[in-house]
């Protein structure tokens, strides 16, 4: 009963939002203070992609929108109405591993498994942006992904594979 | 995070009458920082206009020779530009030695404008803060202080302007184009962030309902000779604790024009042209030059005790970015 006024949300105030997400199109309701990622995980019970800081400093929470890396945990769900949403769940699934996923396996990528869904994606909007040409460009440009097992060599060695075997397209 | 109405702008000119007629409205980019600052009521808008509808997010060649980049432009997308790789790359590199990729991918050109300071108080709603509410007082002077300013401070706040990308704006002397209620202006970057005074609560010379509309890069950009460095904690993702971008135009080793400004030192980027022209201009591009420079560049600065190591290292980066900036593209 305690702080129930407080924590009233005005039901009012909500926005319908069309998202495309994993090729599935939904029309919601959404509040605007819902992040994408809790749209995700407490409305589409879409729940690879983790909720670690809820700040934008981890990259547990990392999708791609429109083909584009994000922090799902500093966007909005009004302001992404119209767009196209992919997460961990898009990628793949078990017994049909999308390449990126497989070599993460192969190279011991992870350890907890709990950042893996935003690294993954994150390398995955990596590869498309294309301006990782070295190691030291793919731990630069991966830094916004924190693995607290330490898994950053397993991490690398996983996607210079890909990039290795130029399987940049088959990597969705 | 507060409630709030979300409201979809479809033009300058409602958006910017909506947040003149609410108060507590507030206009959103890409919300990579106004977001997060939502979730530890640092910032309670009553109603968000969101701006991303709005046709500002191209980049464009200007008749005189400079470039227009839109407000809407995702800092991603200026720093691998090919026309700023190629003609402004101190911009490049300062975009990309900050924030995350991803952070990058959303965060807008206007957006890094206006970002609020990272100081642990002003994030603390627990805890007093000048520039959270004014009148609180400021525990950074004599509290965690490592991360604080050392130039321009106020007895009010010693927070610093976070961006490395602005740091660069300042070196290039861009021009923020910004429109509102009353019409539209053009701003000389030197004259957008504001020091703290005895109003740390207002960061810009913006007006509440005045939009960036685009940074505009002059036509010169130090191609050949600028360089950006950067001394942080991490080797990545880490805001700056002293960062230098430095750009030259050179003439037989004569200096003929320079840019140089400091990031993570003041509550806005630090820039002194009347020092350039004074000091560096018609001057030998060498190591004296850039001594004699820091020294008049950085005289008054101040430590509050953890970073008193600025002092030290502030120097030297200045002089080592002069030297980099200057001896850019010649064979080693």
């Amino acid at each position: 009963m305690v702080g129930k006024l407080a924590l009233e949300q005005r039901k009012d105030l909500a926005v319908a939002t069309t998202l495309t997400v994993n090729g599935n199109t939904h029309t919601l309701d959404v509040e605007p203070w819902t992040s994408l990622l809790d749209l995700l995980r407490e409305r589409l019970q879409l729940t690879g992609s983790k909720k670690g800081c809820d700040h934008g400093q981890c990259g547990a929470c990392t999708v791609l929108v429109n083909d584009v890396r994000v922090n799902s945990c500093l966007c909005l769900a009004v302001m992404h109405d119209g767009d196209a949403v992919t997460t961990i769940e898009g990628l793949g699934s078990e017994g049909n591993l999308s390449p990126i996923q497989q070599a993460f396996v192969d190279h011991d990528g992870y350890q907890c498994g709990y950042c893996t869904p935003g690294q993954i994606c994150s390398a995955v909007g990596m590869l498309k942006e294309g301006h990782a040409k070295t190691e030291a460009d793919v731990r630069e440009q991966m830094s916004g992904n924190v693995c607290r097992c330490g898994a950053y060599p397993g991490i690398v060695a996983a996607v210079r594979h890909i990039m290795a075997t130029s399987q940049t397209e088959g990597a969705r | 995070m507060n409630n709030f109405e979300y409201v979809r702008a479809e033009g300058l000119d409602g958006a910017a009458r909506f947040v003149a007629g609410h108060h507590g409205a507030k206009f959103i980019g890409g919300g990579t920082n106004l977001v997060d600052l939502m979730k530890y009521n640092v910032e309670k808008p009553t109603a968000l206009v969101d701006l991303n509808r709005l046709a500002m997010r191209s980049v464009t060649e200007l008749p005189y020779g400079g470039l227009r980049l839109g407000a809407l432009v995702t800092n991603s997308e200026v720093a691998y530009h090919p026309v700023v790789s190629a003609k402004y790359p101190l911009l490049s590199r300062a975009i990309l030695a900050g924030a995350s990729a991803q952070l990058r991918n959303k965060a807008t050109t206007g957006g890094n404008l206006l970002q609020r300071t990272r100081c642990v108080y002003f994030y603390d709603t627990a805890v007093p803060c000048n520039k959270r509410e004014p009148g609180t007082g400021c525990p950074a002077k004599e509290g965690i202080n490592r991360s604080m300013a050392i130039l321009g401070t106020s007895v009010s706040c010693i927070a610093t302007h976070p961006s490395d990308m602005c740091v660069a704006l300042a070196a290039l002397g861009a021009t923020v184009q910004v429109a509102g209620t009353q019409g539209s202006r053009s701003i000389p970057f030197a004259e957008f962030h504001r020091l703290p005074g005895d109003q740390p609560q207002v960061d810009t010379t913006l007006a509440v309902d005045e939009i960036v509309t685009s940074v505009d890069l002059p036509a010169a950009g130090f191609a050949g000779h600028s360089a950006y460095i950067k001394v942080r904690d991490r080797q990545s993702y880490a805001f700056a604790l002293v960062s230098v971008a430095a750009g030259f135009e050179l003439a037989d080793g004569i200096i003929t024009k320079a840019g140089i400004a400091l990031g993570g030192v003041a509550h806005k980027p630090w820039r002194n042209a009347e020092l350039e022209r004074s000091l560096l201009i018609g001057k030998p591009a060498n190591r004296d030059t850039y001594h004699a420079f820091q020294l008049a560049l950085l005289a008054g600065a101040q430590g509050y005790g953890e970073n008193d190591f600025k002092l030290k290292i502030a120097p030297v980066t200045v002089v080592r970015a002069m030297e980099q900036a200057a001896h850019e593209g010649e064979q080693a």
